[in-house]
């Protein structure tokens, strides 16, 4: 019980001091919009294609919003010795990680249903799972949060983590079938894509919402719950080895 | 085995950073209740080693044990025992000094109505009363040190540790602390006291350990270090101009004493009888050597630093006045 005091006050304090903040949730907002009325121009169709641009937007939205957020708030909190609080209290280093990863995840989350939001106001939107398609929406940020963690580890400063976030996050939008299906790639890249945890959960959604999944949904499932594991491994043994050393 | 007065076992423990040896086999206890004070130079290895006792570091080899709990090996077990004030203020700098201690508290698993209530008697007590809706941000450094304080006991740690406490304050702050301290250390918290101001050492401790590159020299009480120095007589000489073989040749003519030489030329000489003061002057001139003062000094703890650890006390004095001094 005591233990998930502290959880629960580091998931408030991060809410509240970070990603509750006024230009956080216009983020939030704006960002969806811009990328919607993007494809639009660039597609040439109309508000009708909004369900097939929905799986990409949300994917997105969930990236952006959460590696680089946790990235940056995390090295903000290394740089400012704060984060040395957090690594002193007396709860155990999983239960850490969760409550300070537990925001961006939640925030991750909300960015993905802005766009369903919107896109409800303008056009039908049928979705074979809506469960499915929530728990795709927990998984991806939860891995992309996750991989925010594997950043803030590998940089010492706060414009590093931002610009190391969009080193993973560009080749990841390019090759994970959001733009062009993966069965179009140049076959020497197509193994790239498979070891990206988005192409599973861009897969996922297109299958949802566009019935155009390219693998078993199962699958993308198993694939995207072994990349959160993995990568929250690699983030605590990083993050034992370089700042508990 | 942890004897059932001490709160603190220290042993052999030894820390290297890649081929840097940070802290090189150091063992110290420290009693219960007893305010223990770790004094030495800018990366002497102060820090290093409560990053260890605290669980911020891993040693490469020996042992902690804080409260019966093998922290070396289970450094979670002890942390909620203990409390850790850093040499640099760690709190959040966008909360309020009212929301910092709040969370603070949280963080041990307390509980909303108790943490609120012990801020409020925290920031009374440290004189916070006016600044408790303020950002961290905008406090003063004294100010911030207090709350960092307050922040470490809000959970009322058996042992606390902290870390060059008055170190970069102005001289009322500083005072303020120190005062402080006294009363935490008579409330019967165990505290580990790391500073390079030798005189707050002197003021605070009950017992001091010296440490220098990583080695612990010495570890006793203020009284007994002081001893070894009853019965003797020092001079300390500063002169202008230099002669290379002024040590050579003062050791040769006054064989019955024990000469220190510093870098700011001047030097120190210690004798089991009364130093007669004229002779030594006259040779020095003699040797082209102008003395700008000459002085008999009573032992203090700074003379006892330099000569177990045969450091100049001016680095310490360095130290202060590169971090903007607190005294």
């Amino acid at each position: 019980m005591k233990k998930w005091i502290a959880f629960w006050n580091i998931l408030l304090k991060d809410m509240r001091t970070y990603y509750l903040k006024p230009p956080n949730i216009s983020w939030g907002i704006i960002f969806p919009l811009a990328w919607t009325g993007m494809f639009l121009i660039r597609s040439g169709t109309g508000l009708d294609s909004i369900p097939a641009l929905l799986p990409g937007l949300m994917a997105i939205s969930i990236l952006f919003g959460t590696t680089s957020m946790l990235a940056v708030t995390v090295t903000f909190e290394k740089k400012n010795n704060s984060f040395d609080r957090l690594l002193l209290a007396p709860i155990s280093f999983d239960l850490l990680m969760l409550a300070k990863t537990s925001g961006a995840i939640f925030f991750g989350i909300v960015n993905a249903m802005i766009p369903i939001l919107l896109a409800s106001f303008i056009t039908d939107i049928s979705v074979s799972s809506w469960p499915l398609l929530i728990l795709a929406v927990f998984l991806i940020a939860v891995v992309s949060t996750f991989l925010g963690l594997l950043i803030a580890v590998a940089v010492s400063e706060v414009f590093e983590a931002q610009t190391f976030s969009n080193f993973f996050r560009f080749p990841m939008i390019f090759l994970c079938g959001l733009f062009l299906p993966i069965s179009k790639l140049p076959i020497f890249i197509r193994p790239i894509s498979y070891v990206l945890p988005l192409t599973y959960g861009v897969d996922i959604m297109k299958g949802l919402v566009k019935g155009e999944n390219f693998m078993p949904i199962p699958i993308s499932f198993a694939a995207l719950t072994a990349f959160c594991i993995l990568i929250f491994g690699l983030s605590k043994h990083f993050i034992k080895k370089r700042w508990i050393s | 085995m942890q004897k059932d007065n001490e709160d603190i076992i220290v042993k052999n423990l030894s820390k290297s950073f890649l081929d840097v040896k940070a802290v090189k086999d150091i063992s110290f206890e420290v009693k219960a209740g007893e305010l223990f004070g770790f004094l030495g130079p800018n990366g002497a290895g102060k820090t290093t080693t409560i990053k260890m006792m605290t669980g911020l570091a891993r040693p490469d080899f020996g042992s902690i044990i804080t409260a019966g709990i093998d922290c070396s090996k289970n450094p979670k077990a002890a942390q909620h025992l203990i409390g850790i004030v850093p040499d640099e203020s760690n709190l959040y700098p966008e909360l309020t000094g009212f929301e910092n201690l709040c969370f603070c508290a949280s963080l041990y698993g307390i509980g909303k109505a108790e943490r609120e209530q012990e801020a409020r008697k925290l920031l009374d007590a440290f004189d916070l009363k006016d600044a408790a809706n303020r950002k961290f941000a905008g406090y003063s450094k004294g100010m911030k040190r207090k709350l960092t304080i307050a922040a470490g006991i809000i959970h009322k740690p058996r042992v606390l540790f902290l870390d060059e406490p008055t170190t970069g304050i102005d001289v009322a702050s500083a005072r303020a602390l120190r005062i402080m301290i006294e009363e935490l250390h008579k409330q019967g918290t165990t505290i580990l006291l790391t500073t390079h101001y030798i005189e707050e050492a002197q003021r605070l401790c009950d017992r001091i350990a010296f440490i220098v590159s990583g080695k612990i020299v010495a570890v006793d009480s203020v009284q007994n270090l002081l001893k070894h120095d009853e019965g003797k007589y020092f001079l300390h000489v500063t002169h202008k101009g230099k002669n290379p073989d002024i040590a050579e040749k003062l050791t040769a003519r006054f064989d019955n004493m024990t000469f220190s030489f510093m870098k700011d030329s001047s030097f120190r000489l210690e004798s089991q009888e009364p130093i007669n003061i004229t002779p030594i002057v006259m040779f020095l001139e003699g040797l082209g050597i102008d003395v700008m003062e000459a002085k008999r000094i009573i032992p203090s703890l700074e003379d006892v630093f330099v000569r177990i650890t045969g450091l100049e006390a001016g680095i310490m004095r360095k130290d202060k006045e590169k971090q903007g001094g607190g005294k």
